[in-house]
């Protein structure tokens, strides 16, 4: 283990592990093989050994300057971001559409063609419209991170739980994850279903028909409207939010309703393995898809953990499209 | 060459006209705006010395064509389209007639908007304007619109275009009030509430996209209504842009029980399924929506059977900024009118329906559902004529298209045939450049 007194060997880790990512942006796991994912999580990994050291700056992006173009609000994925950026030594630039002109007619591709011109180098970029990632990617010169696009994917939401079960059981291979709740609305779950696949995972997708994508039993995952079932016998169980603000229809009679069947409490935990943890992506509503109880009991929630992975998974991401914008062969130097 | 004055002859062509069913060796001459003879064979013998003769080279001669689904800008959006640039790209199309809509705005929902459209359209001289009115005032769906002056003042149809006309009592008080007026009224079947906010077909790929979607199935239950209420009122119903293989058996269904019905078919979802809006493709962002692949090969063989009659262009003009957004902010539609006879053709040349049924969709059938006099190479017929080489491989490039608006789909696409020259009531308005 990494001491504060020998940060040299964390940088040395972070460069063994260092390499360049192979597309010029991250708007979804789709682009990811194998290989790669694994990368990822190795530099991540090392990542978190510096978050946990005294001496927590590296110079990796120094020069460097990444924009958070949010314009929907988000605490916690922006200063994320924000201070996986700075970790790393990049500049930071917060925008949301409430401080900028959006709100005076000017589109996503204006706002987006103007910060272009500033020359920043990374562009985090989350927007309730699906798609609006890889709308913006194909309009700017920077490399383009999607930080939640409408329904569509959170890659690094998915690359952070991913980081936090290898942590947990070693590795991602053979687990039997259920995701539940919301997945109708839900980027974190799409964008783990493809991750968590590829890394050798079995995913079950569990919630209400109402809440349910048509079509889901076509991505690999079983699909089940009975909780109890969906998560009997899994290692992990993976909590979405119930998007209240997104509801713009009776998706399900009551709060009270939706916790009764589809409401994690210890009792219907106790049908997963013994072993079994429990993930959010946050920010939670106690009493309406997470008991307290479930969620505060640290022998089993990983919640925590999953914020403190946050900032590595996002280090991992940044520093390795920089690496690729460092790197001449690979950088097609769009401007 | 083919001024009004001089009689012209067109010798030989390739005559496809669905009027006498004849495709074949052919040719005809134009006298005084009309079509003065047609022979059956590629050569008119005797012709007197003022004749002028065009050389078709073999090239298809077609009535030119009848858009009856088009939307300019004018009045009111003119930076999309006027109605100068839309009869420019019509012209170009190959597209003698155009039916606009009424959805501009003001809304053409009572007689003086209509009477502004026909007599800008007249100034222009280039194709046949045409116009629908609105069913209801505004295009609100509450209140009928001004239908029997307007049915005076030339209203072809009545159609509140893409609004769904909800209540089931104001459709069928549009419905009878209508054939009153012997005017047929268009509705396109949309369930309000399962469509409410969708911008995609419910399915694998939306549910993948995070796109918010509705059921094909949306469009069969308003169809059912409003096959119905046709059958209750006796009015002439066209289903507008039907797209599903569900709605099919529906028309089919009520065809055989004698309702009278006309079902149109645009272009793009004879082309494109759902599919194509593949990573958020604005252009491919239609209404309605793109449907599954089977649905489209049903759209196919409607159209070959004559289930389906008739087959618009769609055409929708959208200006970039309207479509550089993300997917489900962008406007939808496309334009479509110079696009419609190359991708109708490739109908033909996939073997998947003869030329003369294809030809008849655009042609005779939409000039016999509007009695329109165009549509045929008939003696006495207005001299509407479309020259075409069927099969001239063609790149489509969206910037290079006439209408104001480029949201082209086909914008790259490899289609076959080109349109040489349009001629209407004798005038020849268009004529493509050689190295075009």
């Amino acid at each position: 283990m990494p001491t504060i007194t020998d940060p040299p060997d964390i940088e040395g880790l972070v460069a063994e592990r260092m390499f360049a990512l192979s597309g010029r942006h991250f708007i979804s796991v789709a682009s990811l093989n194998r290989p790669e994912a694994e990368r990822l999580l190795d530099l991540a990994d090392a990542f978190v050994s510096l978050s946990r050291a005294r001496e927590k700056k590296l110079s990796l992006l120094r020069g460097r300057t990444l924009v958070n173009l949010f314009f929907e609000s988000s605490t916690r994925t922006q200063s994320s971001f924000e201070i996986a950026a700075k970790r790393l030594g990049a500049d930071t630039m917060n925008m949301s559409p409430g401080t900028s002109s959006v709100k005076k007619g000017e589109t996503l591709i204006d706002t987006a063609v103007t910060l272009n011109a500033m020359k920043p180098d990374l562009l985090v970029v989350r927007h309730s419209a699906s798609g609006a990632a890889a709308l913006l990617s194909q309009k700017v010169g920077c490399s383009v991170i999607n930080a939640g696009d409408g329904w569509h994917e959170h890659p690094t939401q998915a690359l952070l739980d991913a980081l936090t079960l290898r942590r947990a059981f070693g590795s991602v291979e053979g687990l039997v994850v259920a995701i539940c709740g919301d997945v109708l609305h839900s980027r974190v779950a799409r964008s783990n279903v493809g991750l968590l696949q590829l890394l050798g995972a079995r995913v079950r997708l569990v919630g209400p028909p109402t809440l349910m994508p048509a079509g889901a039993d076509q991505w690999g995952a079983e699909v089940f409207h009975d909780m109890r079932a969906g998560i009997a016998g899994v290692d992990v169980v993976m909590m979405l939010r119930l998007q209240l603000e997104r509801m713009d229809g009776a998706f399900v009679p009551s709060t009270r309703e939706y916790f009764r069947f589809f409401g994690l409490d210890a009792e219907k935990l106790s049908l997963a393995k013994p072993h079994v943890r429990v993930m959010h992506p946050g920010p939670m509503n106690r009493g309406v898809e997470i008991d307290s109880g479930v969620a505060d009991d640290l022998d089993v929630s990983l919640i925590q953990q999953q914020v403190e992975m946050g900032v590595a998974a996002r280090m991992a991401v940044l520093a390795s499209l920089a690496a690729r914008l460092d790197s001449p062969s690979l950088s097609n130097g769009v401007a | 060459m083919a001024d009004v004055a001089r009689p012209t002859a067109y010798l030989n062509a390739r005559l496809v006209d669905p009027d006498s069913g004849y495709d074949g060796p052919g040719a005809l001459i134009v006298a005084e705006g009309a079509i003065a003879d047609v022979a059956h064979s590629p050569r008119i013998e005797n012709l007197s010395a003022d004749v002028a003769i065009v050389d078709c080279a073999g090239a298809a001669l077609v009535p030119g064509l009848i858009d009856i689904r088009v939307k300019t800008g004018e009045p009111g959006a003119e930076p999309k389209e006027t109605l100068k640039s839309a009869s420019r790209a019509a012209a170009a199309g190959g597209v003698a007639s155009i039916v606009i809509q009424p959805d501009t705005d003001p809304a053409v929902d009572e007689p003086a908007v209509l009477d502004f459209i026909l007599r800008r359209a007249r100034d222009i001289e280039l194709v046949h304007v045409h116009a629908a009115g609105a069913a209801t005032r505004g295009l609100k769906g509450v209140n009928m619109a001004e239908l029997g002056l307007m049915a005076e003042a030339g209203a072809l149809y009545f159609t509140d275009v893409d609004q769904p006309l909800a209540d089931s009592k104001v459709f069928r008080r549009v419905l009878s009030y209508a054939r009153a007026f012997g005017r047929p009224v268009a509705h396109r079947p949309a369930d309000p509430y399962l469509s409410a906010g969708a911008v995609a077909t419910e399915g694998e790929l939306a549910g993948r996209l995070g796109l918010s979607s509705a059921p094909a199935v949306a469009e069969r239950i308003m169809l059912e209504r409003d096959l119905t209420l046709a059958q209750l009122t006796g009015a002439r119903l066209i289903v507008d842009q039907i797209t599903t293989a569900g709605a099919l058996e529906s028309l089919a269904r009520a065809k055989a029980l004698g309702t009278d019905v006309i079902a149109t078919a645009s272009i793009n979802h004879l082309s494109f399924n759902e599919v194509d809006i593949g990573d958020y493709r604005t252009f491919c962002r239609l209404d309605p929506p793109l449907r599954a692949e089977a649905d489209r090969q049903a759209l196919i063989e409607a159209v070959a059977s004559g289930l389906v009659k008739v087959i618009t262009s769609a055409h929708t003009p959208a200006p970039a900024e309207d479509k550089r957004l993300p997917f489900s902010e962008a406007a939808a539609g496309a334009v479509g009118l110079e696009t419609l006879l190359p991708a109708l053709l490739t109908l033909h040349h996939d073997g998947r329906c003869p030329l003369i049924d294809l030809i008849r969709t655009v042609t005779l059938a939409p000039a016999e559902l509007l009695g329109l006099p165009g549509g045929r190479l008939r003696r006495g017929a207005p001299a509407d004529l479309a020259l075409c080489d069927l099969d001239a491989p063609v790149v489509i490039d969206a910037a290079k298209l006439l209408s104001k608006s480029k949201n082209s789909p086909f914008d790259g696409r490899r289609l076959q045939g080109r349109v040489l020259a349009t001629v209407v009531d004798g005038r020849t308005i268009y004529r493509a450049d050689r190295a075009g």
